[in-house]
């Protein structure tokens, strides 16, 4: 059944001739910009025989706001907090990658205490941005109730974050040159309490998820990447990691304290979607193993280097990558002596990682594309900017 | 003139039909009710198990929430859509509804208060009719004339046919035992041999626990209505009122499958033990109001704990009512006279808290298991249920015949029946994991061919 569907894929809408099952006509079935589990706005075209994928089509662009235009318009400063309004369930992480590629363009360098606090609220970021990946995933393969546990610790990474800079989804929580904010009191008893409720926490959902046999026939052998395929479509973080390919920007070119602590790479065997899911819930535990090696040893000093008010990097370009939650978020940066960026442009993770979908999707099920879409951990306003 | 009406009056309560009408005016009426406070019970399950409160909004902890719920619904735009059938989809949910309130109609709450009247097909009308609900979800998908509800419909119709045969052979290993489709019958032959037919044919219950999930489209076999894949599935199209004649449709049909399951494997309105006598059975007998007297007092523990007075107010009344009821199941256990509403009142205790527990399952599954796809739903279906149903059919028959025949004793002849079912059952398992290993072992993007 899958061989007749297979081979006879092309493009959705290219026109190739029908090859179908039953020698009905295919379906065309446009799934979202509107619908429950295409996270966001996006608008997946799925050529069906049957309910069988024969084809698909991603159409973006429904969330695009312009952000790297914008940028041409801002001063460096100003430019910062768009960059929380792209991944916006990851806005610590957006942040850190242009902070650090702004101050790798002037030529500074933040404090090392600045460097270890950022170390340390991104990783909880990253935690956030598992947890509310792994509550959606779970959701899409129709688990009810992982949902609410995870909403239930990511709310109190939200409210670390909120003590320490007063927002909690667009945190604009660091600045170039350092931070703003100093640690507040209590954090690291925050943060430690945290890290002891979550590794518990975290093995109710494995209860939940990971020996239970539908999750694993839902899971095991859908949407799988090669290493290969997927190095060769650019697809990075934890999607790349469970196709066996060992690739982190934290251990490969350390950035911000990344350096100064010990923590492991998960790495999957089959690249199929169970692979993604426990390679993330693996990355989740070193985070927690990296926050808690960080509260311990913040150093005393400065938290913002000396920059100026006026921030005029001098000509020339940079690019800096930093691993992101979803993979590599890099910022392309050309300075021509003004306070404005001269451009501006992001290489979001989601949006790389998406190319991988028709790939991942051919000859599955249209139960297996919302997991594949979950798997992917997309979020649309980092895919359109 | 006056004359004449009483002779009508007269007439009519002496006709056989006129109690089975009340009654099943009273069904339509109240169905709906219930259904509402099902759902709210399912919330609030729900709520419990994912560490929240659930609806708190309207009235105390919630209870008027039905109601505000079933206003909005009759209140909301009737939208049909401009490419849709227009006949059809007006008349597809009331097939649906309609057949799951038919087929309540033989459905004994106790002995003494079947819901229309016992017929002699009883079991065999139930499921015939539940059946028919299908059509409406099929026609329903059909005409709306979208590919979410065409998919929907199609899947719905190739799950019931797959499941409705194992539902079908479990039914006839129970029938089998009780050696009857009538209702009544079958619960007084689980009194008279003193057993559930749970704990002689438990194979047979399983199966028709997990086909009575998928035939009710309920999580993890609720593909037809698939939110995140299919969006609503089947009803996709549909709002308001005939939304809502869909959601009536599918809690009469868990009343419906709950129901069939309590009368054939479940002993029906007996209560645990039932031919247990003396103080033992008297104490078994005390049993329903002890356990409303314990809900009871547990109301007024917690009421002065309420933050608010109406939620202490109602707390009482809750005590209360629970404090009437088992004076009710107390009374005829106590007092000589009113021992003719016994089988009656305490025939509905245990039969609804069976329905109930049976429920109460469905709502633990659904918030517990991710959901089957569809071709993974197929082939349990197909390769495990069927194959062990049937031979668990065949396993009984022989077992009887044994019994009935040589004489063998029915417990002995049974557990063996259940053994080497199981026995099938390894086998099957067994193959089917071996199947996914080679599968694993070979090209994993072709997993599913076949």
């Amino acid at each position: 059944m899958a061989e007749t569907t297979q081979n006879g894929a092309g493009q959705a809408g290219s026109g190739s001739a029908p090859h179908t099952l039953l020698g009905a006509d295919e379906l065309i079935l446009n799934m979202g910009p509107q619908h429950p589990s295409t996270h966001g706005v996006l608008r997946v075209k799925l050529k069906l025989d049957g309910e069988r994928v024969a084809g698909s089509e991603c159409v973006i662009g429904y969330l695009h706001r312009g952000v790297e235009k914008i940028a041409e318009h801002r001063s460096y400063q100003q430019f910062a907090p768009y960059v929380d309004r792209m991944d916006y369930v990851a806005a610590v992480s957006n942040g850190l990658g242009y902070c650090e590629a702004v101050e790798k363009l002037m030529g500074v360098e933040a404090p090392p205490r600045a460097k270890v606090i950022r170390t340390l609220l991104t990783e909880l970021q990253r935690i956030a941005s598992h947890l509310l990946w792994l509550a959606t995933h779970a959701l899409d393969i129709g688990a009810l109730t992982p949902l609410f546990y995870c909403f239930r610790e990511r709310e109190e990474i939200l409210k670390i974050l909120e003590k320490y800079c007063g927002a909690r989804l667009t945190t604009h929580a660091f600045r170039i040159g350092g931070l703003q904010y100093d640690a507040y009191d209590t954090m690291e008893k925050d943060v430690e309490r945290f890290c002891a409720d979550f590794l518990k926490r975290i093995v109710e959902y494995e209860d939940l998820l990971t020996g239970n046999r539908i999750w694993l026939g839902r899971t095991k052998g859908v949407g799988v990447l090669s290493g290969e395929d997927a190095i060769a479509m650019g697809v990075t973080g934890p999607v790349l990691r469970a196709s066996g390919v060992q690739w982190d920007i934290r251990k490969a070119m350390p950035y911000a304290a990344y350096d100064q602590f010990e923590f492991d790479i998960p790495i999957g065997k089959n690249g199929d979607t169970f692979d993604r899911y426990v390679v993330r819930m693996e990355e989740m535990r070193q985070s927690v193993r990296i926050c808690r090696q960080a509260i311990g040893k913040i150093p005393a000093g400065p938290i913002l280097a000396k920059v100026g008010k006026v921030l005029k990097p001098p000509v020339g370009e940079v690019y800096h990558a930093i691993e992101a939650p979803k993979g590599e978020l890099g910022y392309y940066i050309v300075s021509d002596g003004t306070v404005q960026p001269y451009r501006v442009r992001i290489r979001p993770p989601s949006f790389v990682n998406l190319q991988a979908f028709d790939k991942m999707a051919r000859g599955h099920l249209v139960a297996d594309v919302v997991a594949i879409i979950g798997t992917l951990d997309i979020v649309l306003g980092e895919v359109d900017r | 003139m006056t004359h004449g009406l009483q002779e009508l009056l007269k007439a009519v309560l002496a006709s056989p039909y006129t109690l089975p009408v009340i009654y099943g005016v009273v069904i339509v009426a109240v169905l709906p009710l219930v259904a509402g406070y099902v759902v709210l019970v399912e919330r609030k399950v729900m709520a419990d198990m994912q560490a929240r409160l659930g609806p708190m909004r309207v009235g105390p902890h919630g209870l008027l929430q039905p109601i505000a719920d079933a206003v909005k619904l009759l209140l909301k735009e009737d939208i049909i859509p401009e490419k849709a059938d227009v006949w059809i989809f007006w008349l597809a949910p009331l097939v649906s509804v309609t057949a799951g309130m038919l087929a309540l109609a033989p459905v004994g709450i106790g002995p003494a208060f079947q819901i229309a009247r016992d017929i002699n097909v009883g079991i065999l009308f139930v499921a015939g009719i539940s059946s028919l609900g299908i059509f409406g979800i099929v026609l329903g998908g059909w005409a709306s004339n979208s590919h979410y509800s065409l998919m929907g419909a199609l899947r719905s119709a190739a799950q019931l046919v797959s499941y409705e045969t194992a539902a079908g052979m479990a039914l006839v290993s129970g029938l089998l035992l009780g050696g009857s489709l009538q209702i009544r019958a079958l619960v007084e032959e689980q009194a008279k041999q003193g057993v559930w037919f749970v704990a002689l044919a438990p194979v047979a219950f399983f199966i028709y626990l997990v086909a009575s999930i998928a035939e009710t489209n309920r999580a993890p076999f609720d593909l037809p209505e698939a939110e995140s894949e299919l969006v609503a599935g089947y009803m996709t199209e549909y709002s308001g009122f005939r939304w809502s004649l869909y959601f009536l449709a599918e809690y009469a049909n868990m009343m419906v499958v709950g129901s069939v399951a309590t009368t054939i494997f479940l002993g029906g309105w007996l209560r645990p033990f039932a031919g247990v006598g003396g103080a033992a059975g008297t104490a078994l007998d005390c049993l329903p109001g002890a356990l409303l007297l314990g809900v009871a007092g547990y109301c007024l523990y917690r009421a002065p704990k309420q933050p608010v007075a109406v939620q202490k107010l109602v707390m009482v009344a809750v005590a209360g009512l629970c404090a009437a009821l088992a004076a009710a199941l107390l009374a005829p256990v106590f007092v000589a006279q009113a021992l003719w509403m016994k089988p009656g009142i305490h025939g509905a205790f245990w039969f609804l808290l069976k329905v109930g527990g049976y429920i109460y399952l469905f709502m633990w599954l659904r918030f517990t298991l991710p959901r089957y796809r569809f071709d993974q739903l197929m082939r349990l279906g197909w390769y495990f249920l069927i194959p062990v149903s049937i031979v668990n059919v065949m396993g009984i028959g022989i077992a009887l015949v044994l019994h009935w025949e040589r004489g063998m004793h029915l417990a002995l002849a049974l557990g063996l029946t259940t053994l080497m079912t199981l026995a099938v059952a390894g086998v099957l398992v067994r193959a089917e994991l071996k199947r996914e290993e080679q599968l694993r072992q070979g090209a994993a993007g072709d997993a599913y061919a076949g």
